[in-house]
């Protein structure tokens, strides 16, 4: 048996590979639907479990390497293809494997009613999905991480636009391939660069030639922030995270696994992974830049009446958060929060998706005093819902604490005040999604003849095991102060005041929401009133989607008009103006052609008249 | 009377005959053209042989002027039946191969 932590790795990562070559090639298992589904489902369960095997069999800081040469030329080759299992990348591993499974699982009841062929079809995707995002994780150096990189980038496109027939799917598939690319680009200059610089992808010969001080880390400004555009474009952050939202036009279980657990936590991931490349001046750039885009998404998440909207730009502000402690200096704050919002957003999505599939509408209106119905989905979706907000004992306590300590501790003063901001309005447009959703009233519209309930077992089983691991992680790690190796090392540097004021917002924040939303006694209308032109702004998101539209399109249609005219009239032109002489010349020519003998003998006869002068005279 | 007068007297008459062959309408004036030229190649031939005191020329005139009877038949057989399908012998209607 195998038993390294490589070989574990690889095995876990060739498992979804193989689901997905067979899917993708036995053309009639695709197409019977379930069965397909069935073996999808099967080869997560297992890439799951070699996942944990090589976490468990992995020990201490060692790395374990397996990697084969790849593009051999002249002699050496060029980049390596292989995994790279060490402490992060296996418990990474592990959060890809997990939720991909669990939501596979939970679709194969959500999406019942799809016909076979769709079914296979999303089963397909899933399993290319799951491998190209492990192959990102456990990449050794940075050319297969970019390869797989832009194969997830793939897979979100084909999921997102799964629903294909409906126009907004299919819009929103090819925007978040085109926002993401535009991140893309940077990533693979960045990556040119580096090699340029140092002649290596692999993540630990260019984390030896860093520390010891062959590549002065000073000169890789340029190249970390090319690296960093791609995590941009990735991450959604600002100003490239308008894909994001729209990109809840497909099914829920999707948006649970690519748009909220892991996807979009790649380009964290990635700073996460390089972050030793990054100067100071950067890492700037990247706290502000994160707590900018936190603060933004949830100032949009406040208004948004569709519930996947509101997880959406949470989502966002979270992986703003994120950014912010990479930013800071403290990258492990940054991945230790990446993974307990993998837990409990892949949690409320999935709750949602209950939700939805129970309601059969995304608007919060419709939704309301659902908690009587569907106890149990109300059950996780609070679970979920404090984890995100930061209260002691679940999942998101400890890792938005370390965040905040590690912006202090990186003195970035600016940003800290952004995601205290940003910690009160998470807290508050949470609950506000719970009060409307599960307590408050049932929709005006009189009493549905639909009776909404709770979901069948194979989706409440990945909702239960997802509630159960955010409030083990928060219970162990609220209670310990640390959770495996982190939050040992930051939480030294927190002040005293710092948790319980950020408990403190948060809880105000709660307070708010049920105040207007359950009690009632500050009118929701006077509410927005008082914050009349930001609500304004924000229900138009700040046009920033606007502003790409009348630039881009400003910029394209000239460029193409411009290009138009040139195909038109130059190239046309040179390519007319030949053919017209061809054509003239051919009818003058063709006027010698008269059809009569006596020409053709007149010039037989002219045509010796001159061949006999030219060899008298030229010749002789 | 020297080689030379004959000469010219030959091309004189292959000049004509051109002339004719080339600007005549009537297909029958193209074959008398062509006739003429035919007949100048056979001045030449006889001259060519009386000066050289050889037989071979007269030889051949006799040759041509069996050839020239038969291409006149032939040529003539061609005119009629022209005439027949075009109702015309004039050479400047005659041209089917126009590009």
């Amino acid at each position: 048996m195998i038993s390294d932590p490589g070989g574990l790795a690889l095995v876990s990562l060739l498992l979804p590979a193989a689901s997905f070559l067979i899917l993708a090639i036995v053309a009639p298992l695709r197409r019977s639907g379930r069965p397909a589904a069935y073996g999808s489902i099967l080869f997560a369960a297992g890439a799951l479990a070699a996942a944990i095997a090589s976490w468990r069999s992995h020990a201490g800081e060692s790395a374990s390497r397996l990697a084969w040469d790849w593009l051999p030329s002249g002699g050496v080759s060029i980049a390596t293809v292989g995994v790279l299992a060490d402490a992060d990348s296996t418990l990474m591993l592990i959060l890809v494997t997990l939720v991909a499974f669990l939501v596979q699982l939970y679709s194969l009841e959500y999406l019942h009613d799809e016909p076979p062929a769709a079914l296979g079809r999303y089963y397909t995707y899933h399993s290319l999905f799951a491998f190209s995002m492990m192959g990102l994780v456990l990449a050794p150096n940075l050319l297969q991480l970019f390869i797989c990189w832009e194969l997830v980038g793939l897979c979100s496109y084909l999921l997102i636009g799964f629903w294909y027939q409906k126009p907004e799917a299919a819009r929103a598939a090819v925007k978040a391939f085109w926002t993401t690319k535009a991140g893309d680009v940077g990533l693979l200059i960045g990556i040119v660069l580096l090699w340029r610089v140092t002649g290596t992808f692999d993540l630990i010969e260019l984390r030896r030639l860093v520390t010891d001080g062959t590549v002065p880390v000073m000169g890789l400004s340029l190249i970390s922030f090319c690296i960093y555009l791609g995590a941009v474009g990735k991450s959604a952050q600002f100003p490239l995270h308008t894909w994001l939202p729209d990109a809840m036009e497909g099914p829920t279980p999707v948006s649970a696994l690519i748009h909220a657990a892991t996807m979009v936590t790649a380009g964290v991931y990635l700073l996460h992974r390089t972050v030793f490349l990054f100067p100071p001046d950067v890492l700037m750039v990247v706290a502000w830049i994160g707590a900018f885009t936190a603060l933004l998404a949830a100032v949009l998440a406040c208004v948004q009446d569709d519930i996947k909207r509101v997880l959406a730009y949470s989502t966002v502000s979270q992986l703003g958060y994120m950014m912010a402690a990479i930013g800071a200096g403290f990258s492990a704050a940054g991945f230790f929060h990446l993974l307990t919002h993998g837990l409990f957003k892949a949690l409320l999505f999935l709750g949602a998706g209950a939700v939805i599939h129970a309601v059969h509408s995304n608007d919060l209106p419709n939704m309301g005093g659902l908690a009587k119905r569907m106890p149990q989905t109300a059950i996780v979706f609070i679970v979920g819902t404090l984890s995100l907000a930061g209260i002691p004992l679940f999942g998101g306590f400890l890792s938005k604490e370390e965040i905040l300590g590690a912006t202090l501790a990186g003195h970035q003063t600016g940003p800290f005040i952004l995601l205290i901001v940003v910690a009160f309005l998470t807290a508050f447009y949470m609950f506000r999604v719970v009060f409307l959703a599960f307590y408050a009233g049932p929709p005006a519209g009189g009493p549905s003849h639909h009776q909404p309930h709770d979901p069948p077992a194979v989706m409440m089983l990945p909702l239960w095991i997802l509630a159960v691991l955010s409030l083990g992680v928060g219970v162990y790690s609220t209670l310990a102060g640390h959770f495996l190796t982190f939050g040992a090392e930051e939480g030294e540097h927190a002040p005293a005041w710092l948790t319980p004021s950020a408990v403190g917002v948060a809880i105000a924040g709660i307070a708010l929401a049920w105040l207007v939303y359950q009690r009632r006694s500050i009118d929701a209308g006077k509410l927005a009133a008082a914050f009349g032109p930001i609500r304004y702004a924000a229900l138009h998101k700040f046009w920033i989607d606007d502003i790409y539209e009348r630039v881009l399109a400003f910029a394209l249609l000239g460029f193409s008009r411009t290009i138009g005219w040139l195909d038109r009239y130059l190239v046309d032109g040179v390519l007319n103006v030949v053919s017209s002489w061809t054509v003239s010349s051919g009818a003058m020519l063709r006027m010698v052609q008269t059809g009569r003998a006596q020409d053709y003998v007149f010039g037989v006869a002219v045509g010796l008249l001159i061949l006999i002068l030219w060899m008298r005279w030229a010749l002789a | 009377m020297g080689l030379q007068a004959y000469l010219i007297l030959a091309a004189t008459v292959f000049c004509i005959g051109l002339f004719g062959v080339v600007t005549r309408r009537n297909t029958i004036g193209i074959l008398l053209g062509i006739e003429l030229m035919l007949n100048a190649v056979n001045i030449n031939l006889v001259a060519f042989s009386h000066f050289s005191g050889t037989a071979t020329g007269m030889i051949f005139t006799l040759f041509t002027i069996c050839i020239t009877v038969s291409e006149a038949a032939i040529g003539l057989a061609l005119v009629i039946l022209l005439f027949r399908v075009r109702r015309t012998v004039m050479a400047d209607h005659l041209d089917l191969l126009k590009g």
